[in-house]
């Protein structure tokens, strides 16, 4: 009978704590005012991606995306705030204003476009199938009966579990180190990740050298913003537009993907 | 109240849940099962069995019990394939619980047997037991019994601990929690369930332990 008291309370505390958490959210003013007032800007950035965003050995953040925040906030005239975040947390981090802007290495779909606005394209990106030269794969057909690693949440995730073969396992992983590690282990064949993180392990000289083998899909990196923020969406617009023409962006590009960026962008 | 709870995702994704709580089941069941064998073995070792087996049974017991579980499931799954062995995730997961919960489980059993009054194994021997024997028919049970309760939380402990085997893209209820939150973006809602599935498979869980423990040890009067 005491047990079943506890239990029932246990419940109700349960209860009460998601009912104060479901409360009223602070209605949020305009983001370009509140970023503006309060000297700093918040960025969500990848910590494990690079040449996207990686923690170098003096502990500091490096990459691509800390220098396009870094950019940014050079031009808002603001500090910037650098805040480590997984693909699969960026955009919940978003979505609970813990961060003004995601610059993640972040690709479009139509279901993020629900939850977020997007920028225009700041950096090119295309995931694609990379495996060893010896396996012969040469489009999504020829994934049945293989194993391939993905990152859980990331965009080839979805893309591939709409067009694979049903024989085809898809292996999620929590993050890209966890897809690498699988993928330089043995226990996947093949993974579908992007050209740059294949690009930073051959970087390595592993034993396994991912080749590519096909594109799944051309999505080029956009900054993702809160709902309705026109003001910050044009201001974040404008600075892209002036780095394409004055070569800033450029040199980011150079200096992180060792190449200029595609006139396509 | 702003937020607006939505679950009809759960149609979409029943089965992705159901399968993820089977893993959990599974690897809890094979887990507890096995890595209480594992833990009566290396308990037998560490106070009756042979002194050259000792010192190897404590290296595993303190190795195991002084080192992060999560750790132990990458080394098994992402390092042994180095020297050859290639494990499945399930596999490395089964593994991975097993030999957690035999070091952790040693030792809540040693307790139990060094418990014993001296008179029981001298009982066992002048009934012309060997052993071994006295150890299995006289000593084992009763000292099992004394420790059930730890035993039963150990075991709660561990399945809670399965969460992490998502880590290696086992695909149990902390996946699945984790999978229809990138997916639908209600990390909310699939966090929620996620947390009543843990909590009401725990409670069942223990439930189930206490009605074995009546079920497999002999009334005694109450003490």
């Amino acid at each position: 009978m005491q047990r079943r008291t506890f239990i029932s309370r246990a419940f109700a505390a349960t209860a009460a704590i998601a009912a104060t958490l479901a409360g009223p959210l602070p209605a949020l003013a305009d983001a370009l005012e509140s970023i503006k007032s309060s000297g700093k800007l918040r960025v969500a950035v990848p910590q494990d991606f690079p040449p996207f965003g990686s923690v170098g050995a003096d502990m500091a953040a490096k990459g691509y995306d800390i220098d396009m925040a870094t950019l940014i906030a050079e031009k808002l005239g603001v500090k910037v705030e650098l805040v480590p975040v997984t693909s699969a947390n960026r955009i919940p981090y978003l979505q609970t204003n813990k961060v003004d802007l995601v610059i993640s290495s972040l690709g479009k779909n139509p279901d993020r476009e629900k939850v977020v606005d997007f920028s225009t394209a700041y950096a090119p990106f295309y995931n694609g199938v990379f495996a060893p030269a010896g396996l012969d794969i040469k489009s999504t057909a020829d994934l049945a009966g293989k194993t391939v690693g993905v990152t859980r949440g990331a965009i080839e995730d979805l893309e591939l579990t709409k067009v694979a073969p049903p024989s085809a396992t898809i292996k999620r992983y929590e993050d890209n180190n966890g897809t690498i590690s699988a993928f330089l282990s043995g226990q996947v064949e093949a993974v579908a990740t992007g050209n740059v993180v294949a690009a930073a392990i051959l970087e390595r000289n592993p034993p396994k050298r991912p080749e590519p083998k096909f594109l799944i899909k051309n999505s080029p990196c956009y900054i993702g913003l809160g709902k309705n923020e026109p003001a910050l969406l044009e201001k974040v617009n404008g600075i892209i537009a002036t780095a394409k023409t004055d070569g800033s962006l450029n040199k980011i590009a150079e200096k992180w993907l060792g190449t200029s960026l595609p006139a396509d962008l | 109240m702003h937020y607006i709870f939505d679950f009809s995702w759960i149609w979409d994704y029943g089965p992705v849940i159901l399968k993820g709580l089977f893993v959990t089941v599974e690897l809890t069941l094979v887990g507890a099962v096995a890595g209480v064998l594992l833990g009566i073995l290396c308990a037998w070792i560490r106070t009756l069995g042979p002194e050259m087996l000792r010192p190897p049974v404590a290296a595993y017991v303190e190795l195991i019990r002084n080192t992060p579980f999560m750790i132990q499931l990458f080394f098994i799954f992402f390092g042994l394939p180095s020297v050859g062995v290639q494990l499945s995730e399930l596999q490395a997961a089964n593994l991975a619980m097993i030999i957690n919960l035999g070091a952790y489980s040693c030792e809540i059993i040693r307790a139990g047997i060094e418990a014993t009054p001296k008179g029981q194994f001298e009982a066992g021997a002048a009934l012309a037991l060997r052993p071994l024997q006295t150890f299995r028919l006289v000593i084992l049970v009763p000292a099992l019994q004394r420790i059930w309760p730890a035993l039963s939380s150990q075991i709660v402990i561990v399945m809670l601990g399965s969460a992490v085997v998502s880590q290696i893209a086992a695909e149990d209820v902390t996946f699945a929690a984790n999978f229809i939150q990138s997916r639908t973006f209600r990390a909310f809602e699939a966090y929620m369930l996620s947390t009543a599935i843990y909590l009401l498979f725990a409670i069942a869980l223990r439930q189930l332990l206490n009605q074995m423990g009546r079920w497999i040890f002999p009334k005694v009067a109450a003490r």
